[in-house]
């Protein structure tokens, strides 16, 4: 662990970065220099931007079948990118592999790439906790701890063996996550006692505490209320000056307000009526809603079919 | 009136007449057991209730009856639920911890594991009595009949209770909490130790007590064990010889037919003791229960 004060995160990103990735994400050396060679330099931009995932070939199965697969499309930093599209389409398999989740499914799967800065993040010799350190999750339903608000965001800092004033962690985590000037006055109460919307930007600011580099969000306003979602959808902009985003919605108008890139994913059946999910289109989100490549994905945005 | 309106007032005799002997025959079965149990309250609080004093829970064993007291008995039941709950606490927990959180149902090992501990918990209580005495009193551990052997042996037998308990309570603390601490860094012991632990906590200790209620009153094991039937004296030690309060209720009812009228009624007051420690062992699990639970 790092020994640089949480309330710097910035510096300490960029500073870990220097270190290089192989440290950052727990692999071993000898497990790098035998690594495959991807396309370009590791972690370079493939587009406009830097990209901070890059997705090849991923397919995800629950057992023998896939639940998403032929997913090609990089991610990049300081961006919001929305993955939308009907129910099953594998949206919330896909984000869930982007931090290793998947892996308390015992069946669950995952082939192809993902690359993170460069670095298969199911590579031999990745440790899932420490990607999970650096790629942060808020779930459809708030979960916060069981705890007070102040225990919920000093939890993440004191099991990573963070250093620094904690009083001064958790008041930078609830202001980053916006939450703070309506739960100073009752740090130490239940977080249990907040609204659903307080929840759920608690758990965002319990995410930020631990200074991630990724936020995933899978439909995070889900179970929220339209002005809960307003603040939240404010949140993610200002967030992403510092952060890069990926989020799961159902709700389209939801990305195309916040989102500079979009993945839309349907719905496939295979010869057996298979269900899985694929890409069928990936641009941003500007051009996905105003000027679709696809006919699915045209009807879809326009609301022609759910 | 309405055709509705007359078919509301008039209603199905049969189906009612159904409905209300169903109400009776529940009732019925609820007052069969509460009837039983109160017939035995009055016997023994009849019986029992001349000799429970100060007296009795401070004095000995004697040859004389109206000079008997539990003394002994208690001090060893105390004793050997402290052995109890230090061994089934941890074990019972670790046991828990490890079938919920670690184990893979998919492998059949995990799934025989399981099975046995459901069929551990329906053995017959004289069967953990030979356990003990064939592998700690005697035998690999030949600990002889005191207290350490005595404590083992009725941890082993509630063991299951506790392991089964342990799990309900762990398996009650959503999945979400596991995913949000993991989310964050923490390691799965973390997770666990943490986020898990703290919130099963009231659901294990509600089923430690139960257990170690179930071990107070149990007799069985214990004579096959080897407790003493007529000692003197406290426990000083693990290694010290025993009696235990359901024991020395045995060797007093068991007495010859001459001495039974003395010694009956002492009986009847080591029941009520007995029982009072059970219904304040019970109160704290409910009281646990309902003060600690987490609402999810």
């Amino acid at each position: 662990m790092t020994d640089q004060p949480v309330t710097e995160p910035q510096d300490r990103r960029e500073e870990e970065q220097e270190r290089g990735l192989s440290q950052r994400i727990g692999v071993r050396q000898d497990a790098v220099a035998g690594a495959p060679a991807v396309d370009g330099p590791a972690g370079g931009p493939r587009g406009p931007h830097e990209a901070i995932f890059g997705l090849e070939e991923v397919q995800v199965s629950y057992g023998p079948k896939p639940a998403v697969r032929g997913v090609n499309f990089d991610i990049g930093k300081n961006e919001i990118t929305a993955l939308i599209g009907p129910s099953g389409c594998g949206k919330s398999t896909l984000i869930r592999c982007l931090n290793r989740m998947n892996d308390l499914i015992p069946t669950a799967r995952v082939e192809g790439k993902v690359l993170y800065h460069g670095q298969d993040l199911y590579g031999a010799g990745v440790d899932a906790v420490e990607v999970r350190k650096r790629i942060g999750m808020v779930f459809q339903k708030p979960n916060p701890f069981p705890k007070s608000i102040y225990d919920n965001i000093a939890f993440g800092p004191r099991v990573l063996g963070m250093k620094g004033d904690m009083d001064e962690i958790v008041e930078h985590a609830l202001k980053q996550g916006a939450v703070w000037d309506e739960v100073k006055d009752r740090l130490k109460t239940n977080a249990f006692g907040m609204s659903g919307g307080q929840q759920q930007r608690l758990c965002i600011a319990r995410c930020l505490a631990v200074s991630p580099d990724v936020i995933l969000m899978d439909e995070p306003c889900s179970a929220l209320d339209p002005i809960s979602t307003g603040k939240i959808e404010d949140l993610m902009m200002e967030l992403k000056q510092d952060f890069s985003i990926v989020i799961v919605t159902h709700n389209m108008q939801q990305a195309a307000r916040v989102s500079d890139k979009t993945a839309f994913f349907t719905v496939e059946l295979d010869d057996e009526e298979h269900r899985s999910g694929r890409v069928v289109e990936f641009d941003d989100t500007e051009k996905i809603f105003t000027n679709p490549g696809d006919p699915r994905t045209e009807a879809y945005v326009t609301g022609k079919v759910g | 009136m309405s055709a509705h309106g007359e078919a509301i007032g008039k209603g199905s005799g049969s189906r009612r007449t159904k409905d209300q002997s169903f109400r009776v025959a529940l009732l019925v079965a609820v007052g069969i057991s509460i009837l039983l149990l109160g017939v035995l309250l009055v016997d023994v609080v009849a019986d029992g209730s001349g000799r429970l004093s100060w007296d009795f829970i401070t004095s000995f064993s004697s040859i004389s009856a109206d000079q008997s007291g539990i003394q002994a008995a208690l001090w060893g039941t105390i004793w050997l639920m402290a052995v109890c709950a230090i061994f089934i606490v941890p074990v019972g927990v670790a046991t828990a911890i490890y079938l919920e959180e670690y184990a893979d149902e998919t492998k059949w090992y995990n799934r025989a594991i399981e099975v046995n501990i459901q069929n551990l918990a329906a053995v017959p209580s004289i069967v953990y009595g030979i356990l003990g005495l064939a592998f700690l009193v005697r035998g690999f551990f030949d600990l002889g009949a005191v207290v350490l052997a005595g404590g083992l042996t009725l941890g082993l037998l509630v063991l299951p209770v506790v392991i089964i308990a342990g799990r309900e309570a762990i398996r009650a603390v959503p999945p979400s909490i596991r995913e949000g601490s993991l989310a964050l860094g923490a390691t799965q012991w973390q997770t666990i130790w943490k986020q898990v632990l703290p919130a099963s906590i009231p659901g294990i200790a509600t089923g430690v007590i139960l257990a170690l209620s179930r071990a107070i009153g149990e007799t069985a094991p214990l004579i096959v064990v080897g407790a003493a039937t007529f000692i003197a004296f406290n426990p000083e030690g693990l290694d010290s010889r025993f009696t235990a309060m359901p024991i020395q209720i045995f060797d007093w009812i068991s007495r010859p037919s001459n001495d039974v009228n003395n010694y009956r009624p002492l009986a009847a007051a080591g029941i009520l003791l007995l029982m009072i420690l059970l219904i304040a062992m019970n109160s704290v699990a409910i009281w646990l229960r309902n003060r600690y639970e987490q609402k999810w």
